[in-house]
């Protein structure tokens, strides 16, 4: 139990907790115990198995069932006076608007990505409400404080944003495996098993234009009573071996790149014959859908193996079929699920493959399932030290003694006999435009970009707004909303497509618009600058964003563990952190931002790093994810990299 | 499931966790043996996370009832057990901890910690004693050490929001990645009572208060006879005299021990929750690495305090 002067604070508090998952299961615990008496809880997902080697409220029973519901549940029989309230719900629902917020004295995040942390920090900031961040990472994590006017708000330092690949690296020039695992997912399994009007870069653009692309269009249609493995080995040729060589006739490709090979059916299966073995039968009569399995029917019994071209080739081929035998009424519905044991393994045998033809080192279906399915590795233990360190910072706050707030950062390799550092907080970043409410400066074509472009790559993507409102002065070019009427939705929908200085009241160099978001509250003044021309491999987006700090697709370490869950910190391998110990004040000193030893104070990093504007869309969520303009690939990451790496002595 | 390949429900259910230590690391876990005795917040919470680890066996022990103090941090009984409902710490936490994953083998051991022999600790890979005296620490390590077999031995304690963990490894070695290449270290390991002997002026500077804090309550406790954490705002005086004389004869300036860290100790003993959190994370760590031999242990305590937070490492060995 807390001491005797903190009890009085906990006991009347009314505290929110964001996440019910990793960490908050032991946040919710830890809180319990030590006296708090009235706690909210939000999540929005179900148990799965996979929870269970650390959400230690939650049993296989339990499976299926409300995160935040069986948390509640579970906690209360250790401690039935007290008050959860579990709501099992997106936090981005409009009813958590400011008033739902301001009635709590703290927010604790327990969150699992960079969407939500946003949203809830603007919300934090609008009721004014202090927020204690978190996140863990394996062995690595944070916890951070945010109070309105005294510390930075959470995206005062902008935070790194999922790594991203140009659309030629995926279709014609992959290097890495995760651009193979790109290629498997979001083209290949999507162009086969998914929706078939979504536009798709599978083929590759060859310099002859006299093959017409709409005739290879077809080759993906399944013909009528086209027998499957028919039908199997002319994708595998097709794009194993004819795109290949396709891609070889442009021969500046390949100047300075080693050359892929094409891979047919013929030299990898020659005198297979079709059945594998006796599994086969079984398998094909078992309408058990769940157990339909590649691997199985392979006889394929682990998954840490890196199967031969042979293996995987077998495992393409095993897995089609079961899709089209077994699964035909999914067809054209399907996306990647990572939970989906046959999605998992045709991505990796297609992945492997085409590996292969790359001269790419091949990975086992373990590996290949945690890239394709942005799976972050977690234990227990991190989660528990977090836990704790947040409710020693929600106490502190809710003691009103927030000049003892800190940053903790938990590391795996000790940094000056450190495992546990404290950081003093920084000063808000007065050019920050969420909480200070800076303008931004926007650079743009504004006769060739339309306002539909301008709302998804800047508004809703960069500037994280769910239900954006953009005005000219007191114009209203665009909302969002439930309650509009008909004639105002179909003005929005012919301002949408048009280019930006068509506009009703046209949108050119020197003018300001006002963007905002009424349930964030948060208003954020654009100052427009015509531009001609953008780079398109540098500033695909065709226009740059400037005040709004961009994440560097490398550094900022300290922010290695921003997601609980999907881990969008990119592959970067240095940035080592010095420390100076000048014995109560901590200060890590980043490739980016440099700090003046003993000072608060943080001096702006450079602005406009062009370099940086690769990634764009940030959103991995199938549902939301905005239509593919086939500019660049939303990313996930490779899951083959050490963090630990980063956050070095 | 101590075949050589793990199941595929343990495959499944460790998904997570193997992406962090490997498949090896995880087998090894599941073929050790860990013992605890002292059940209070932080051993409970270390209990915790190596079940959820995936060990091979628990075995707990503590004899004590169920009393509201135990439950200030406890929470794996359930409430309507603890009204009079018989039964000791341990057994009513054996039956919590074996919901958390039915893998784990978890069972309850009864007895002093002071009558188990030196064969009794063969059993066993880990052992980790909590809130436990001075004269029981150094008993239970020399059992260890005296075994042919490394059993890997730890204390941690947790007085008001602070915490000390020791760890005792004996001779350690394990493979460690410096920059592109492999390297074998070897640790030395102090027992607990040759780590604690080491004259306080021998040892570097700015070592943490709390080390020399923890001794002196831990002298007076000894001095006393009292039981682990008995002790009130009565013993405050005694307490600050005795680290006067034990500055002395270490010379020591007294200000390395400052009134208001014995104070805190002497006067509020009951585990904080969120520091048992911590405490137990940091050791459920340093358990898994031993046991995985994956990962650089600490050498050789672990010290935490809420009030600079803070979680440090320090080296109090000769070599």
């Amino acid at each position: 139990m807390a001491s005797g002067e903190q009890l009085p604070a906990i006991k009347g508090a009314k505290v929110l907790m964001v996440g019910a998952g990793g960490i908050g299961c032991e946040l919710l615990k830890t809180l319990a115990l030590s006296g708090f008496q009235d706690i909210h809880i939000i999540d929005m997902d179900t148990i799965e198995v996979s929870n269970l080697n650390r959400q230690f409220l939650f049993r296989q029973s339990h499976v299926g069932q409300s995160k935040a519901k069986v948390a509640r549940d579970a906690v209360l029989r250790f401690r039935p006076q007290i008050s959860i309230t579990p709501y099992h719900a997106n936090v981005k629902d409009s009813n958590f608007n400011v008033d739902f917020f301001k009635q709590f004295s703290v927010v604790l995040n327990g969150l699992d990505n960079l969407d939500a942390r946003r949203h809830v920090n603007r919300l934090c900031l609008a009721a004014d409400v202090p927020l204690v961040e978190s996140g863990t990472t394996g062995f690595l994590g944070q916890v951070t404080v945010h109070i309105k006017g005294q510390t930075e708000c959470y995206e005062c330092q902008p935070k790194p944003a999922p790594k991203t690949y140009p659309v030629c690296t995926i279709t014609s020039t992959p290097s890495k495996f995760v651009h193979c695992i790109v290629w498997a997912k979001d083209l290949l399994f999507a162009k086969l098993f998914g929706d078939k009007n979504q536009d798709n870069d599978l083929n590759v653009r060859s310099n002859d234009t006299t093959t017409s692309s709409d005739h290879s269009e077809d080759i993906f249609e399944r013909r009528k009573d086209e027998d499957i493995q028919q039908y199997a080995n002319r994708i595998y040729d097709h794009v194993f071996g004819h795109n290949i060589q396709t891609a070889l006739s442009n021969e500046e490709t390949w100047k300075n790149r080693n050359k892929p090979r094409p891979i047919y059916v013929k030299d990898v299966l020659s005198d297979e014959p079709i059945q594998q073995n006796g599994n086969a039968d079984k398998m094909l009569d078992n309408d058990n859908l769940s157990s339909l399995s590649a691997m199985a029917f392979l006889g394929l019994k682990n998954p840490q193996d890196i199967w031969s071209l042979k293996e995987n080739s077998r495992v393409f081929f095993a897995a089609l079929k079961l899709f089209f035998s077994k699964r035909q009424k999914e067809i054209g519905n399907l996306t990647f699920d990572k939970d989906d044991p046959l999605a998992v393994e045709f991505v990796t045998a297609a992945a492997n493959i085409r590996a292969t033809s790359f001269n790419i080192p091949l990975h086992s279906l373990f590996e290949a399932k945690g890239i394709a399915g942005n799976i972050v590795h977690a234990v227990a233990t991190t989660n528990a030290i977090i836990a704790g360190l947040i409710v020693i910072e929600a106490i502190k706050v809710l003691q009103n003694d927030t000049k003892s707030c800190r940053m903790t950062y938990c590391l795996e390799h000790p940094s000056r006999k450190m495992l546990l550092m404290p950081v003093e907080p920084f000063e808000p970043n007065k050019s920050c435009y969420v909480c200070s409410e800076t303008p931004l400066l926007l650079e743009v074509n504004t006769h060739r970009a339309k306002l539909r472009d301008l709302v998804e790559k800047i508004v809703t993507s960069k500037l994280g707004m769910s239900l954006p409102l953009i005005t000219h002065g007191s114009s209203l070019l665009y909302e969002v909303g439930d309650d509009l009427e008909e004639d105002m939705v179909a003005n929005y929908a012919a301002n949408l497509e048009k280019v930006l200085s068509e506009l009703p009241y046209a949108i050119t160099g020197g003018t300001i618009i006002t963007v905002e978001d009424l349930q964030q509250e948060l208003v954020c003044n654009i100052n427009i600058k015509h531009r001609e021309e953008f780079d398109e491999e540098k500033e695909p987006d065709g226009m740059v964003l400037h005040g709004w700090t961009p994440a560097p697709a490398a550094e900022n370490n300290k922010d290695a563990t921003d997601n609980n869950g999907a881990s969008t910190s990119s592959t970067s391998k240095s940035a080592p952190d010095v420390m100076e110990d000048d014995d109560e004040l901590l200060i890590i000193e980043t490739g980016i931002e440099t700090i003046p030893a003993g000072g608060k104070k943080r001096k702006l990093s450079d602005v406009s790093n062009s370099d940086t504007a690769v990634d764009e869309k940030r959103s991995k969520k199938i549902p939301e994810q905005p239509e593919n303009n086939g500019d660049v690939f939303v990313m996930l990451d490779d899951g083959n990299d050490d963090i630990s790496e980063r956050v070095s002595q | 499931m101590n075949g050589e390949e793990l199941t595929e429900q343990e495959t499944a259910l460790y998904d997570r966790q193997i992406r962090v230590w490997g498949v090896d690391a995880q087998r090894r876990l599941s073929k050790s043996h860990v013992f605890v005795s002292g059940l209070k917040g932080t051993a409970v919470e270390f209990c915790k996370n190596i079940v959820l680890a995936g060990v091979g066996s628990l075995t707990l022990n503590d004899d004590n009832p169920v009393t509201e103090e135990a439950l200030a941090a406890n929470f794996l009984i359930p409430f309507d057990e603890n009204m009079g409902g018989g039964g000791s710490l341990a057994e009513l936490c054996c039956d919590s901890l074996k919901d958390f994953n039915p893998m784990v083998h978890v069972s309850v051991e009864k007895g002093d910690l002071s009558s188990f022999d030196v064969d009794f600790f063969e059993k066993f890979d880990v052992v980790v004693i909590s809130c436990c005296s001075l004269a029981a620490k150094k008993s239970v390590n020399e059992k260890c050490r005296k075994l042919s077999k490394r059993v890997a031995f730890y204390t941690v304690d947790c007085r008001d929001s602070c915490g000390e963990i020791f760890v005792d490894l004996q001779k350690y070695a394990y493979a460690k990645k410096k920059a592109d290449e492999t390297v074998e270290c070897q640790l030395h390991y102090p027992s607990f009572e040759e780590a604690i002997a080491i004259p306080w002026r021998s040892l570097p500077k700015r070592v943490s208060k709390l080390y020399f804090a923890m001794r002196v309550v831990e002298r007076f406790e000894e001095v006393e006879r009292r039981k682990p954490g008995e002790t009130s705002i009565e013993d405050l005086p005694n307490v600050l005299k005795l680290r006067n004389e034990l500055c002395l004869a270490h010379s020591l300036n007294e200000s390395q021990i400052p009134d208001s860290l014995l104070e805190r100790l002497v006067v509020s003993t009951k585990e904080f929750p969120p520091v048992s959190a911590v405490l137990g994370g940091i050791l459920g760590q340093e358990v898994i690495k031993a046991i995985s031999g994956k990962g650089d242990p600490l050498k050789n305590f672990f010290f935490f305090d809420s009030v600079d937070g803070k979680g440090l490492i320090e080296d109090i060995s000769t070599s």
